[in-house]
């Protein structure tokens, strides 16, 4: 057998590999023909069938030329895959980029369109929801299925407080925020002792409890309609408006003697997003540095040692979950004054998935890389109005592809550590 | 009195019928967790490709061609068991495979992403709207009583009943007597050993994956004849519920399957039917929550030993 010819043993790979393609090629047919290739198209009270086999013919050819090529299109690309990483800077180099980073982020608003910044704002929002969901599943490695359920806990804190107390946005973030961390803390006592997956399930289950409830509790929330004309937050006690809503109130224009023009309003939402966004990525930073944040990733590499040497596992995966669901909160409250209108619709299992995917496509613990993410799956599908409907099939994808080629995200968590001199 | 009577029995029928579906699916959850340790989060989206496969396949027919109604509902469960079969396989092949080794959670993140992009694949062929499917068994038996209130038992869901109790009987014996039910069984207690005494632990895996489908397609056509209409979102919540009836019933046990998707079933209509029917899923969910809390090993599992 060791003297055969290399040519024969080169064929036999091919006939091997044509095998492979065939065998898949048959299998996309099969996968592809009922969902796309007989189009179901309803007329009346009878369906019919319309037959696209071009698109099986494209999903085939394609499917059969990958496989064919398989072994020399990834046994390279996986070779010479650039790993991508930050260059390490010095402390001093670190503050000048930050300092820049942060002075490009506050001043482009000023000279950017309305809808940029819009966008900008809501990309502010996921940076932090992402940063907040990383503390939980990236730190503590705790799968939490069930976030956007804080992030709903928040939006409604302020909404039903505006509601039925009449409280301003200002009063109400830190209750929000509040009152976000008691649900984490409450729900998370009795189901963090559950193993991973099981853990992930029970939150996936909490997450719809909360939006069912919203749903269903009427009479309070609004139901499904939800609850609107939520006022946008003041600056200073000082309201955005074109006129005060108060006898006698100054609005932001009239204090500082400017033409009304309502882009401040929206310049000053950003301005607050990723002020909101910046506090939690200082918190989180800090708190991965310090005993409990070591305890965080201790916990998540090995549960069992931990215990043995004496940490408490139930209070860390707590700390982590009830602090995580605070950041959700405070991005809840602000996302309900920025829209003006909450209702359960925004808070499905979908968006949960979607912050799960931004933390997982910027790897699981790295901040850099979950802002990043953050960042690119809010602006991208704005460039890519055409292919909105391709939006959460390539979320699927993506999240599949990161686990399947590349667990630790794009741009890998690194350790921090002190060096002892 | 005389009316509460027939209407509990009608309550327990409706339950049994949808407890039977959440049973089918739930097995596919159980036996995939049993072999290899993982939620199968997109489990549901291959119940709701099976109820499509079964349309797309009446669609072509044509629901007025003449055939006899048996041979038309035959047709659509072999197409939708063949599909979702390849389904199940390739599923397996892409997503999970690579991951065998892998921590846990990077297997269930990787299903949730599989979940989401079959959601999303299916609404992009063939639309995210609300399909029609035509009532092939139209009618019920009526039971009537002198008080007046009947009991309604439509021909789909006593069809459901049948085909659930006909199949959970075969799977029974196939995993008891068969080469193949007894590798998987060896496999379930301990993978590695069962390979190492040369059972191909690939082939009862994929063998796992595609009988689960098989059972869960059957469920999606059946549901789908009986509720009369579906979408691609419909898998989702089904999917969570047959979850948890896996896990009512204990994780990994094929009994407990059937027994946890009946009782689940039973109490999720009993809920809707004497507290509010907005509240069903909230009482599916809430017992989700209870059981991993107060009995994580379910009705009929054994507990697990966490080893170093």
């Amino acid at each position: 057998m060791s003297t055969a010819p290399a040519a024969s043993a080169s064929g036999a790979g091919w006939r091997q590999n044509l095998g492979h393609a065939l065998m898949a090629t048959v299998l996309t047919a099969i996968v592809v023909t009922p969902i796309f290739g007989l189009h179901l198209e309803r007329a009346g009270v009878r369906t019919h069938i319309v037959p696209q086999w071009h698109m099986v013919g494209w999903a085939c050819l394609i499917v059969f030329v990958v496989q064919l090529l398989h072994p020399w299109i990834f046994g390279r690309a996986t070779r010479r895959l650039p790993r991508l990483a930050l260059p390490s800077l010095s402390a001093r180099q670190n503050t000048v980029l930050l300092t820049l980073v942060l002075l490009v982020a506050v001043t482009w608003p000023f000279l950017a369109g309305r809808n940029a910044v819009d966008i900008a704002t809501l990309a502010m929002i996921y940076v932090m929801l992402g940063l907040g969901l990383n503390v939980v599943v990236g730190f503590a490695g705790l799968l939490d299925l069930g976030f956007v359920g804080f992030y709903a806990v928040g939006a409604y804190t302020y909404a039903l407080l505006f509601h039925w107390a009449g409280w301003s946005f200002w009063e109400a973030l830190p209750l929000a925020g509040a009152a976000s961390a008691l649900f984490g803390f409450v729900l998370g006592f009795p189901v963090l002792r559950l193993r991973g997956d099981y853990l992930a399930i029970v939150t996936l289950g909490f997450g719809e409890i909360i939006r069912l409830l919203l749903v269903n509790l009427t009479s309070f929330t609004g139901g499904p309609d939800g609850i609107s004309s939520i006022p946008k937050p003041s600056v200073f006690g000082l309201e955005m408006a074109r006129s005060p809503s108060v006898e006698g109130g100054t609005t932001f224009h009239q204090f500082f003697g400017l033409e009304f023009n309502s882009l401040h309003m929206v310049i000053f939402l950003y301005l607050m997003a990723l002020l909101l966004a910046v506090i939690t990525l200082w918190i989180s930073n800090r708190l991965i540095r310090m005993p409990i944040g070591r305890a965080w990733e201790a916990l998540r590499e090995d549960e069992i040692a931990c215990r043995s040497l004496g940490l408490n596992p139930m209070s860390i995966k707590l700390s982590a979950f009830t602090l995580g669901a605070m950041f959700a909160g405070f991005g809840g409250a602000f996302f309900a004054a920025r829209q003006g209108i909450v209702n359960p619709e925004s808070f499905t299992f979908i968006e949960s998935a979607l912050i799960l995917a931004i933390v997982v496509l910027g790897g699981m613990g790295s901040q850099v890389g979950v802002i990043l993410a953050a960042i690119l799956l809010t602006v991208l599908p704005e460039f890519a109005r055409e292919f909105a409907e391709y939006r959460m099939l390539v979320f699927g994808l993506v999240m599949i592809v990161m686990m399947v080629w590349r667990p630790q995200g794009l741009l890998p968590m690194k350790r921090h550590h002190v060096e002892v001199t | 009195m005389s009316d509460l009577l027939p209407q509990l029995i009608q309550q327990l029928f409706n339950g049994v019928s949808l407890g039977a579906i959440y049973a089918l699916i739930a097995i596919g959850y159980t036996m995939v967790y049993g072999i290899i340790g993982m939620i199968n989060f997109a489990h549901g989206e291959v119940y709701m490709i099976g109820a499509y496969a079964g349309l797309v396949t009446l669609a072509a027919v044509g629901a007025q061609s003449g055939l006899p109604v048996a041979v038309l509902i035959a047709l659509m469960l072999l197409v939708a068991v063949f599909v979702t079969g390849v389904y199940g396989f390739v599923i397996e092949q892409v997503a999970y495979k690579p991951l065998r080794n892998g921590p846990r959670l990077v297997a269930l993140i990787s299903a949730i992403g599989m979940s989401i992009f079959l959601q999303n694949w299916v609404a992009l062929g063939q639309g995210a709207r609300d399909m029609a499917v035509p009532a092939l068994l139209p009618g019920a038996l009526q039971f009537g009583t002198e008080g007046g209130f009947e009991i309604f038992v439509p021909y789909a869901r006593v069809l459901i009943i049948v085909v659930t109790v006909v199949l959970m009987i075969a799977l029974t014996l196939y995993i008891r007597h068969s080469r193949m039910g007894r590798a998987s069984r060896a496999c379930s207690q301990d993978m590695h050993m069962a390979g190492l005494l040369g059972i191909d632990v690939n082939r009862v895996i994929s063998f796992t994956f595609i009988l689960g489908a098989v059972l869960a397609a059957v469920g999606g056509v059946l549901i789908a004849l009986a509720v009369g209409k579906l979408n691609p979102f419909i898998g989702f919540v089904v999917g969570i519920k047959a979850f948890t009836a896996a896990v009512l019933g204990g994780i990994g046990s094929i009994p407990g399957a059937m027994l946890g998707g009946v009782l689940l079933g039973v109490a999720e209509t009993l809920a809707a039917a004497y507290l509010s029917s907005e509240y069903k899923d909230i009482v599916a969910f809430g017992l989700l929550v209870l059981i991993l809390l107060f009995r994580p090993t379910g009705l009929l599992g054994k507990p697990e030993v966490e080893k170093v």
